[in-house]
């Protein structure tokens, strides 16, 4: 007991950089015929985003997140809701996440409808929903009340928009930035296992995950590569 | 009122529905084939609007083609009820006013099945409703068959023909078959996973694909998709497998079919002329299926394969019924041969007999 509140006392951050190795296929470009106003929004062509990498190999829209190390600890649900937002027929963040319970607001600023289907993987406690949001600067929030990494998010009158959103029991996660970095911050002095979790490789690489002991400020890397 | 077998206009109507069925598979097809079930979200409604008053403005993107097709639906429900009051009241054969009335049944569970589908998120409520609608598709088709004039002229060859070559049975095995690879096509399409094999004729490049589940992670990790697929199973790699080799055996059984139709009745009977417009449909559908993937499942084309597959199916149900009508099992006419006491061998249609 009392190690366990020495640890709620201390925290510290885990950085890090996840690199992808290896050469894609070219992500595919996005053709919004289907509905004249997405094209409008966009004055040049925008393609998929499986595989967002800068020169150096920074891999983006990884989720990071502790996976294990803290199964004794509850965490309060967050006042605050992260956004999902669809700007010009597009999910943004393509990644993002939350914690269990936490609300999740959806928007949309576009001038056209979209509806907003969410589906959790099969098995999942999750439930799959789909709403409409007819009109631009709607918001809505939604909850998922189950772990689950990760969510998938798709519009069916835009079948090109999709993102992900990464429900995890505790504050302890991150997505990586357009070079591939990442920041969790507030991690409890403790031996844990770290998880980077890409959509696209997540099933080549099953063991994108490393033991990491906090102590203080601690490093993690992670090299995935195509196999 | 007076009910008759002679309803010409009524022949005329069922054609028409047929044919506005045939209009709803394609627009259902496109459904699927654009990833746009769940498009509108709500139903009967359609974003909270009474779905005959949904605004032309907002028909986009995926929303254009599940609601046309909803709309489409309600006509073909209206088609099809009036087809079977309209039965019920002039048609004197009783067995074909109730085929009436199990289509009438059968396009409202059609409806209320789409929405469920929508409502309830089933995928396998899906695959049951597309394959509702070959059947329902087959049904009215029929209908049509048994109010023609020509359904009623077959009568004359029944005696006439004797099912020498098992045709009969050949006729029925195809439709199965065909059947069976339409029930395979529909759980293909209501994964949701895009190509599972992204070439042919090879699978990945060899005669028979690799399944286990590092080669399937690394299939999931080299595509490069457009629309938010489901990622690719070995499941889903044995059932296209499986539904290339079911067209192999269709491609075969029609062939056979057409063959032994022509050689014994020859390309101008009825039978003749059907077998050879089965088995043209299912050389197209044999290369629309290869072009489905060739052109990456190209929404237009897979939607094609969709339509020829429901074509290809109501030919085989026809011929079925035609063949089933016109010809004696041989061992019919055999018994029939021994109670005239030795007479006259039955007489058989010539080749340069049509009707």
């Amino acid at each position: 007991m009392a190690a366990a509140s020495a640890q709620l006392v201390s925290s510290a951050d885990i950085t890090g950089k996840v690199v992808l190795k290896g050469t894609p296929k070219p992500e595919i470009p996005i053709d919004m015929a289907a509905d004249p106003k997405c094209g409008a929004l966009h004055s040049k062509q925008i393609t998929t985003r499986h595989y967002v990498a800068d020169s150096g190999g920074g891999l983006a829209n990884a989720f990071v997140y502790i996976k294990s190390g803290l199964t004794e600890k509850s965490f309060p649900t967050p006042g605050d809701a992260p956004l999902l937002d669809q700007v010009g027929c597009e999910y943004t963040p393509y990644v993002v996440g939350v914690q269990v319970n936490q609300k999740l607001k959806i928007k949309n600023s576009d001038p056209t409808l979209h509806n907003v289907h969410a589906t959790p993987k099969p098995g999942s406690a999750n439930k799959e929903f789909n709403f409409a949001q007819p009109v631009k600067d709607m918001v809505s929030e939604k909850a998922f009340p189950a772990p689950e990494v990760l969510v998938r998010f798709k519009c069916d009158v835009h079948p090109w928009m999709f993102a992900y959103v990464g429900v995890v029991e505790h504050p302890f996660f991150a997505v990586t930035g357009k070079d591939g970095t990442f920041k969790i911050s507030g991690v409890p002095n403790g031996k844990y296992t770290i998880e980077a979790y890409h959509v696209k490789t997540h099933m080549a690489n099953p063991g994108a995950t490393q033991e990491v002991t906090v102590t203080g400020d601690a490093k993690a890397d992670f090299t995935i590569e195509l196999k | 009122m007076a009910r008759t077998t002679n309803n010409p206009w009524l022949g005329r109507y069922a054609a028409f529905t047929a044919l506005a069925t045939l209009a709803l598979i394609c627009a259902g097809g496109l459904v699927t084939s654009h990833g746009a079930g769940m498009a509108v979200p709500d139903w009967p409604n359609t974003f909270g609007y009474n779905m005959f008053f949904f605004r032309i403005s907002q028909w986009v993107g995926g929303v254009f083609y599940e609601h046309t097709h909803r709309l489409i639906a309600s006509g073909v429900g209206l088609l099809t009820t009036i087809l079977a009051v309209w039965l019920w009241l002039k048609e004197s054969r009783r067995w074909l006013r109730w085929l009436g009335v199990i289509a009438f049944l059968a396009v409202v569970f059609q409806g209320v099945l789409g929405g469920l589908r929508v409502v309830l998120f089933k995928d396998e409520i899906g695959i049951f409703h597309a394959t509702l609608a070959q059947l329902f598709f087959c049904l009215v088709c029929a209908i049509a068959l048994f109010l023609s004039r020509w359904w009623r002229s077959l009568d004359a060859m029944r005696t006439q023909l004797t099912d020498r070559n098992g045709l009969r049975r050949i006729f029925l095995a195809g439709t199965v078959l065909i059947f069976a690879q339409l029930i395979l096509g529909a759980t293909m399409r209501h994964q949701h996973a895009g190509l599972a094999i992204p070439d042919f004729p090879t699978a990945y490049g060899k005669l028979w694909p690799e399944m286990d589940v590092d080669s399937v992670a690394k299939y999931n990790q080299d595509r490069i998709e457009i629309k938010a697929f489901n990622p690719i199973t070995a499941f889903q790699i044995g059932l296209q497998m499986t539904h290339r080799l079911g067209a192999v055996l269709i491609f075969a059984a029609v062939a056979g079919c057409a063959w032994l139709a022509n050689r014994q009745f020859g390309v101008r009977h009825p039978l003749g002329k059907l077998c050879s417009l089965w088995f043209g449909l299912i050389v197209i559908q044999v290369f629309l299926g290869a072009a489905t993937i060739w052109t990456g499942k190209s929404a237009d084309i897979a939607t094609a394969h969709v339509a020829v597959g429901a074509l290809s199916l109501s030919i085989g149900v026809l011929a079925t019924i035609v063949a089933r009508r016109v010809l004696v099992p041989l061992s019919a006419q055999v018994s029939a041969l021994c109670r005239t006491s030795g007479g006259s061998t039955p007489f058989e249609a010539t080749p340069a007999t049509g009707l």
